[in-house]
């Protein structure tokens, strides 16, 4: 196969989540590799024959990473494949997604993962990474072969959905994981505290008569996780964390040495209990929507620079587990298409610059990942979305790319309109 | 009956309902209870309305409430329980809604163990929807009967002062009340043990006792909640005995209130549990006249939203 010719973005507002900065000029991408970028890439200095894009001063910047997606393979294609997730990541701007170890069966055999890594080569249009369980069947039980895994691909290691209740299970999945410099993902709920709670605990969920989670639930749990990892120095992410004593909880470790990070939904950031509303149960989320001042004490940590990554949390949910009850309804919303102008909502209201922003979305997820993209570096892999951030939209259900529609900003007035995703330099979209 | 219009397609709860349009639905079940306690009680009010009573949850005197208020205004009334449904094998609330909805009732009066259940029915159905109570939510009908029991008994609700008592967290006759009661003027205080209090009470313009002394000091009214008995043990409460010690009304808790001070509970009671036998049958109890108001109530909301009806 030729290589296609260069291509440049000329004209663009860059982002350099890397560095937190930005600046004028374009990107020069030659064989699916950032080759040059900056105020010296004009259209008087690039190579005869490249095809030159004038960005018009749009936003260009790295691709999203999205470190938490289901994509509904292998098994739950009803909900999604990595096909159409792929569709909806390339419509978003999110260039690599990771896709949670959720399916049926739960990815916990290095089979699966190597199904996965094919199948996400074959049909998706970004990159698409699998994860594996990090106990066998996502039961909490027995370790996964983690090892084996992490060979066959998986690039972390997690039950998607739970946290491993044994602390020795724990302990042991820590310390084995070690052994392999593997990163391990939590969700951290206390099992009799979150149990049967439907959302936040508080006010409003004593009006509309509905079982609370207290924010106790999360915190308890990531604590006794905080103390596993001092016993066993494992690389420890916090995929979902929803309240700011979990913050501070991860602050102190941090301090004390720990390996530690934590990652926030973009519905925590944008959203509150009150859109919970009239039981709508497409904000029926797990962990739950917090209060309005938890949620302003989470966009103000990820601005001081506490929160690591930004997630969609994109979890699709068919209409048979939507139209029900609100407690009886399955937790879950899309979020791969909505998730940057979701988080371009804390930018336009002053709350987080745009390169901070950013960083939790692509530079940070990539560390801690060891991926090489995610920066606009000199022979980065060319990994790039260009973004009106102004441009007004309302979002469409029918019209997302996945195949549900559980979206939570169903009839919501965004701004950031994505023009353009590459992929290793080739246009998925725009 | 000459009462203002009622302004809602639905009665699915008391919150968002206005002094005014509760005013208007005790007014029109004052007549109800005049009604109801003649020889000729049927009405033509609902002639060839079908009325359609949904309950996923087993109930005697809420069915059967709704069933005679149909009943004494001349609508056909069907009662559809769970044991007998399709919703056992399978189905789910919408479609049951939807085929239900295909029969073309006037009413359907729902009772379901989930909070929010009504409203999602109602989203789904054309006709209009009462509320018999969803989950830990709203039982607007109760409150409803119980504010026409306290306005016949004590003329109206400005500063009376309600003392709530029980397992206020999980009872929809507990939210229901406390919208009416503080929409209406009165006075409610709270008093339950912490395990059964919802968080953030004290922001509903409530006033949260600590003990039932100091709950049912002054009182006008105590009304006692039911305490479910899956909740006597576990987590919540340690016996039905300690409960009764406690949280129990008997004589000596009700010398508290005032000396004309009035006893109501929902119904079903756990006798020596909640509340003594000898107080649930004393002079002060109103128990059996809130199941007489129940019926007036019920008719009365019916009638209302009838009005509304196409055609009506």
């Amino acid at each position: 196969m030729a290589a296609p010719p260069p291509l440049a973005l000329l004209n663009a507002r860059l982002i350099d989540p890397s560095a937190e900065r930005e600046l004028a000029g374009g990107v020069l991408v030659v064989e699916g590799a950032i080759r040059a970028f900056g105020p010296e890439v004009t259209a008087a200095s690039i190579p005869e024959g490249a095809r030159a894009i004038d960005c018009r001063g749009d936003v260009v910047a790295p691709g999203l990473i999205d470190m938490r997606a289901f994509v509904g393979e292998p098994g739950l294609e009803h909900r999604e494949t990595l096909a159409s997730a792929g569709r909806a990541a390339a419509a978003g701007g999110v260039t690599t997604l990771v896709a949670m170890a959720d399916g049926a069966p739960p990815v916990d055999d290095p089979a699966t993962v190597d199904f996965l890594v094919r199948r996400a080569r074959d049909c998706a249009a970004v990159r698409a990474l699998p994860t594996a369980t990090l106990t066998k069947g996502a039961l909490g039980r027995e370790l996964s072969e983690i090892g084996l895994l992490q060979a066959a691909g998986a690039v972390a290691f997690g039950d998607p959905r739970r946290s491993v209740a044994d602390a020795l299970v724990m302990r042991g999945a820590l310390a084995y994981a070690r052994g392999f410099d593997a990163l391990v993902t939590a969700i951290c709920a206390e099992p009799g505290l979150a149990g049967a709670g439907a959302m936040n605990e508080g006010e409003f969920s004593a009006r509309l008569g509905l079982p609370g989670v207290p924010g106790a639930a999360e915190t308890i749990m990531l604590d006794r996780d905080l103390r596993l990892v001092d016993l066993t120095g494992a690389r420890y992410h916090a995929a979902l964390v929803s309240t700011t004593a979990s913050i501070r909880a991860l602050n102190r470790a941090r301090d004390a040495g720990l390996r530690v990070s934590c990652g926030v939904s973009i519905n925590n950031l944008a959203l509150n209990e009150l859109d919970v509303g009239d039981y709508r149960t497409f904000l029926r989320l797990e962990p739950p929507l917090r209060d309005e001042e938890e949620r302003r004490d989470l966009v103000a940590a990820l601005a001081a620079g506490d929160v690591d990554v930004v997630v969609s949390d994109h979890d699709p949910r068919d209409v048979e587990a939507k139209r029900l009850p609100f407690a009886e309804a399955e937790p879950g919303a899309v979020g791969l298409e909505t998730l940057l102008a979701a988080a371009l909502r804390l930018v336009s209201s002053g709350d987080v610059p745009l390169p901070r922003l950013l960083r939790a979305m692509t530079t940070r997820p990539a560390e801690l990942l060891g991926l090489p993209q995610g920066r606009l570096a000199r022979g980065a892999p060319a990994d790039l979305v260009r973004f009106d951030p102004h441009a007004p939209f309302v979002v469409d259900p029918a019209k997302l790319h996945s195949r549900c529609r559980n979206t939570p900003f169903d009839g919501a007035r965004m701004e950031g309109v994505v023009r353009l995703t590459l992929v290793a330099g080739e246009v998925r979209y725009g | 009956m000459s009462a203002p219009a009622f302004p809602h397609k639905h009665l699915l709860g008391i919150e968002g309902l206005s002094r005014l349009d509760i005013e208007g639905l005790l007014d029109r079940a004052e007549a109800a209870v005049e009604i109801s306690r003649q020889v000729e009680k049927k009405r033509a009010t609902l002639r060839g309305r079908t009325q359609i009573n949904l309950f996923f949850e087993a109930s005697t005197r809420t069915q059967a409430s709704f069933e005679l208020a149909g009943k004494r205004l001349g609508a056909d009334v069907m009662n559809m329980s769970v044991a007998s449904s399709s919703v056992k094998k399978g189905e789910t609330l919408i479609d049951t809604a939807a085929t239900l909805n295909a029969m073309r009732p006037d009413v359907i009066v729902v009772r379901h163990h989930q909070a929010g259940a009504v409203h999602l029915l109602s989203h789904k159905v054309d006709c209009s929807v009462i509320n018999a109570g969803d989950g830990a939510h709203e039982h607007p009908t109760q409150a409803l009967l119980d504010a026409l029991t306290i306005r016949r008994n004590k003329g109206g609700f400005e500063g009376l002062v309600v003392a709530i008592c029980g397992d206020i967290l999980h009872s929809r006759v507990a939210r229901s009340n406390i919208f009416l009661l503080a929409a209406m003027g009165a006075r409610v205080r709270a008093c339950g043990p912490a395990t059964l209090m919802p968080p953030g009470l004290d922001r509903w313009g409530v006033e949260v006792a600590g003990d039932m002394r100091e709950a049912l000091d002054g009182a006008d009214i105590v009304m006692m909640l039911r305490l479910q008995r899956e909740r006597m043990s576990g987590a919540f409460v340690p016996s039905a005995r300690e409960y009764f010690r406690h949280w129990g009304l008997d004589a000596d808790k009700l010398a508290l209130a005032k000396r004309d001070a009035l006893v109501m509970h929902p119904g079903p009671m756990n006798r020596g549990v909640e509340i003594d036998g000898a107080v649930a049958d004393g002079a002060q109890s109103l128990i059996r006249e809130q199941v007489e108001m129940g019926v007036a109530v019920r008719m009365a909301v019916l009638e209302a939203l009838a009005e509304r009806l196409p055609n009506g």
